[in-house]
C-alpha cells in the first residue's frame, strides 16, 4: 500500500469525488491557484479548472453562506476554512443556516455541505488561530462533526462526508498534514459514527479523537514499555454521530478510562463521553473517569510552553497510573 | 448606474405602459388584486387570533407592503427563485403557498408548511422556488447568492430575488454578498424593502447614505435602482429590468423599493405609534399610500372591475383566511416524537448512515 501524506490522502478524496459527481466543487481562500494554504488541494485546480476549484476572497460568512444556499439547490460544496478558528466570523451561516434549515423547513430543504480545515492548537499562532471547535459544533443538532487522526481515516471519512446528505464539519490538523500513513489505491469509505480501535488493550481505555488519539497511542506504548500495562486506544473519528457502542465495549472490558481531548475541558467532547459512560455503564467502572484536556486557558503563544498546554503522553500516563 | 428617485407624491412615469405591464391581461390584474387582498386578510385574521393567544412568538405583519411581494413574484419564471427575511407571509402567499398551510404554521400545528417547526418567520416552499423565511437579519443574503450561484453552475437561465429590509443593509454579510455577486457575475437581485424603520430605528438613525440605500451598490459596480413600492406597475417594471439583466447577462442588481408597514415591527412593538413614528405619519401612509387601495382604484379606473366586484374579492379572501383559521385550529399539534424528526436527512430516511452511530443525546 502506498505510504502518503495526510494532505495527499485528502487530496485523493477530493479528486475522486469531483470525478464522481459533477455537483461537487471546492471553494475557499487560496484553494485553487495557490494550491491551498497547506497544499491540501495542490494540483486540483490545474486538473479540474475554475468551475470545480474556486478561490474565494476573505469573506467566510459570504462564501459559506453561498455554499449553504448552493447546497439547498442540490450542489455539494466542499468549503475550506484556512483555519477552523475562522468559523467565528461565519457562525450565523454555519449554525443558523446549515444547522437549522432542514429542521425549520420541516424537512423540505437539505444541506449536503462539507466544511473542512485544520482545527488545532500547537503551532504557536496564538489564541485566535488555535481553536478546536468540534465541541461547539457538535452541540448543534443538525450538524455532523468528524475528526480524522490519520491520512487513511481522513480520506475514507471525507469521501463519506461529501456523499452524506447532511452538513458535515470536518476537523483536520496542521500538525498532521505531513504525517504519512498507508492508503490503499482502491476506493474505500469509512462510515461516520464508527470508532476505530487504534490499539487493543485490557487494562485501561483511552478515548480520544483527532491528534489526541495519536498522543494517547504514544502514552499507551510507553505504559506498555515502562509498566507492562496494556491500554486500549479508541479513536472516535466521528463526534456526531458517535459510536457509543465502541466506547461501552472497551470500558466494559478494561473498567478504567482516561478521556483525552484537545478541547478545553468545560463542555468538551470528553465531558459528553464521561456523562454517557456514567449514565449507561456506571457499574462497569472500577475507578473514577479521568480526563486529559488542553489546559484551560486561551492558547498560549510561547513555543516552548504551548506544546505542553495540549494533552501530552506524560499527563495521560500520570492520570492512568492514578487509577490503576 | 441607473439613478431614479422615487418621490411618493409624484410618479412621473406611467409604468402601466411599460412593456411588461402592457401585456397584462384583465385576469392577471385581477389576480394581483386578489393576492394583495389575500395577504391583507390573511394577516388581519392572523393578528386577531394572535391577540386571542392562538399562536406564540413573533408576528411581523407585511400589511402596507403587499404590492412589493405581489409585483416581484408575479414575474417569476421556472428558474427564478425567492428568499426573504422574517417578514415573510406576503412572499409566501405571493408565490402560491396556501393560506391553510401558512395559518397552520402560525398556530404551530403539524399541518403547517414547516410542520410547526418554523413558525411565522420560517415559511418554506422549495417546490415553488421559495426558500424562506429567515429570522436573522441579512442571514439570508448569502443564501440567495448561493441559489444564484447554483443556477449559474447548472447552466440555468434564472435568478434569485433576495429580499431584505432597510435594517439589513448594515450587516457585514450583505456587503460580502454584494462583493461576491459582482466579482463572480451572479444572477442575484437584492430587493431592499425599505419600510424606513429597522424595528424602532429610522433609516436616518441607522444608515449613512447620501441619496438612498441602494446607492451603496455603486461601491461594487452593481447596477441599482429605486422603485415606488405602492405602485405595482412600477415594482413590476423595475424588477423586470433586473430579472432580464440576470437572465441575459448573469449580472446582479440592487433594487430598493420604498414602502411602509402599517403595523409595528412585530405585534409586540408597542412604540410604533406615537413613539418612534407619529400617528400622523402612519395615517398619511394608510390614507394616501396604501398599495391595496391604490391598485384597487387603478383597476376600477381602468374599467377592469367594479367596486362591487372588488368588494367581493375582499370578501372571498377574508372567507378563505377564516377557513384557514378553522383548518389550523382543528389541526393536530406536532407529536412529541416529531421533535427529533427533520434534524438529519440520513436519520429520517433510516439510511445506513442514519443507522450508524448515535445522533441524539438525550440520556
Amino acid at each position: 500500500m502506498p505510504l502518503i501524506e495526510y494532505r495527499d490522502a485528502l487530496n485523493q478524496a477530493f479528486a475522486e469525488e469531483i470525478e464522481n459527481d459533477p455537483n461537487v466543487f471546492l471553494i475557499g481562500e487560496e484553494v485553487a491557484e495557490y494550491d491551498g494554504a497547506y497544499k491540501v488541494t495542490r494540483g486540483l485546480w490545474k486538473k479540474y479548472g475554475d468551475k470545480r476549484l474556486i478561490d474565494a476572497p476573505i469573506s467566510e460568512a459570504g462564501f459559506i453562506g453561498l455554499a449553504v444556499g448552493a447546497s439547498m439547490l442540490g450542489l455539494r460544496p466542499v468549503v475550506e476554512l484556512m483555519f477552523w478558528s475562522f468559523c467565528t466570523v461565519a457562525y450565523d451561516q454555519i449554525i443558523n443556516n446549515a444547522g437549522c434549515i432542514r429542521y425549520m423547513s420541516g424537512g423540505l430543504i437539505n444541506c449536503p455541505i462539507v466544511i473542512r480545515g485544520p482545527a488545532n492548537g500547537g503551532t504557536n499562532v496564538g489564541a485566535t488561530h488555535s481553536h478546536t471547535p468540534e465541541n461547539w459544533l457538535a452541540n448543534i443538532p443538525g450538524l455532523k462533526v468528524v475528526s480524522a487522526a490519520t491520512g487513511y481515516d481522513a480520506k475514507g471519512l471525507m469521501k463519506t462526508a461529501i456523499r452524506d446528505n447532511d452538513p458535515v464539519m470536518f476537523m483536520e490538523n496542521t500538525l498532521l498534514y505531513g504525517e504519512k500513513s498507508e492508503v490503499p489505491e482502491e476506493e474505500y469509505f469509512i462510515p461516520l459514527g464508527k470508532a476505530d480501535i487504534k490499539r487493543e488493550g485490557s487494562d485501561i481505555t483511552f478515548i480520544a479523537h483527532g491528534r489526541a488519539a495519536l498522543t494517547a497511542l504514544e502514552a499507551a506504548e510507553r505504559l506498555d514499555e515502562d509498566h507492562g500495562i496494556q491500554a486500549e486506544v479508541v479513536d472516535l473519528r466521528s463526534i456526531r454521530p458517535l459510536d457509543e457502542e465502541a466506547i461501552y465495549r472497551s470500558v466494559s472490558k478494561t473498567h478504567r478510562v482516561v478521556l483525552v481531548d484537545e478541547n478545553k475541558p468545560f463542555c468538551g467532547v470528553s465531558a459528553q463521553i464521561a456523562t454517557m459512560i456514567q449514565e449507561n455503564i456506571f457499574d462497569e467502572l472500577d475507578a473514577p473517569i479521568r480526563r486529559v484536556c488542553t489546559i484551560d486557558a486561551p492558547a498560549i503563544y510561547s513555543p516552548s510552553i504551548e506544546k505542553n498546554q495540549l494533552p501530552t503522553a506524560e499527563r495521560i500516563i500520570e492520570k492512568a497510573l492514578g487509577i490503576l | 448606474m441607473t439613478q431614479t428617485t422615487a418621490d411618493p407624491e409624484v410618479s412621473p412615469v406611467d409604468y402601466a405602459k411599460a412593456e411588461i405591464n402592457a401585456s397584462l391581461t384583465k385576469e392577471d390584474k385581477i389576480r394581483f388584486l386578489r393576492q394583495i387582498c389575500a395577504i391583507r386578510n390573511f394577516e388581519r385574521i392572523a393578528l386577531k387570533y394572535y391577540n386571542e393567544g392562538k399562536m406564540g412568538g413573533f408576528l411581523h405583519l407585511y400589511i402596507g407592503q403587499e404590492a412589493v411581494a405581489v409585483g416581484t413574484c408575479s414575474l417569476m419564471g421556472e428558474d427564478d427563485h425567492v428568499i426573504t427575511a422574517y417578514r415573510d407571509h406576503g412572499h409566501a402567499l405571493a408565490v402560491g403557498m396556501s393560506m391553510k398551510e401558512c395559518m397552520a404554521e402560525l398556530f404551530g400545528k403539524a399541518t403547517g408548511c414547516s410542520k410547526g417547526k418554523g413558525g411565522s418567520m420560517h415559511f418554506f416552499a422549495p417546490d415553488k422556488n421559495y426558500w424562506g423565511g429567515h429570522g436573522i437579519v441579512a442571514g439570508q443574503t448569502p443564501l440567495g447568492l448561493g441559489i444564484a450561484f447554483a443556477l449559474k453552475y447548472k447552466g440555468l437561465k434564472g435568478c434569485c430575488m433576495t429580499f431584505l429590509g432597510d435594517g439589513a443593509v448594515n450587516q457585514g454579510v450583505f456587503h460580502e454578498s454584494l462583493n461576491l455577486a459582482a466579482l463572480w457575475d451572479l444572477p442575484v437581485i437584492y430587493i431592499i424593502e425599505n419600510n424606513r424603520y429597522s424595528m424602532g430605528t429610522s433609516i436616518e438613525r441607522s444608515s449613512a447614505y447620501k441619496d438612498c440605500l441602494a446607492q451603496r451598490a455603486d461601491a461594487y459596480g452593481i447596477v441599482w435602482d429605486v422603485a415606488n413600492g405602492e405602485d405595482l406597475y412600477e415594482v413590476r417594471a423595475k424588477t423586470a429590468v433586473a430579472i432580464d439583466r440576470a437572465h441575459r447577462e448573469s449580472r446582479p442588481t440592487v433594487l430598493e423599493v420604498d414602502t411602509y408597514r402599517h403595523y409595528g415591527h412585530s405585534v409586540a412593538d408597542a412604540k410604533h405609534k406615537g413613539g418612534y413614528r407619529s400617528a400622523e405619519e402612519i395615517e398619511k401612509y394608510k390614507q394616501s399610500h396604501d398599495p391595496l387601495v391604490i391598485w384597487r382604484r387603478r383597476l376600477i379606473e381602468e374599467g377592469i372591475l367594479t367596486e362591487e366586484e372588488a368588494d367581493e374579492i375582499d370578501k372571498e379572501t377574508r372567507k378563505e383566511a377564516m377557513e384557514a383559521v378553522k383548518f389550523a385550529d382543528e389541526s393536530p399539534a406536532p407529536s412529541m416524537d416529531s421533535i427529533q424528526e427533520d434534524v438529519y436527512y440520513e436519520v429520517d430516511r433510516q439510511t445506513e448512515a442514519g443507522r450508524t452511530g448515535r445522533h441524539f443525546f438525550n440520556d
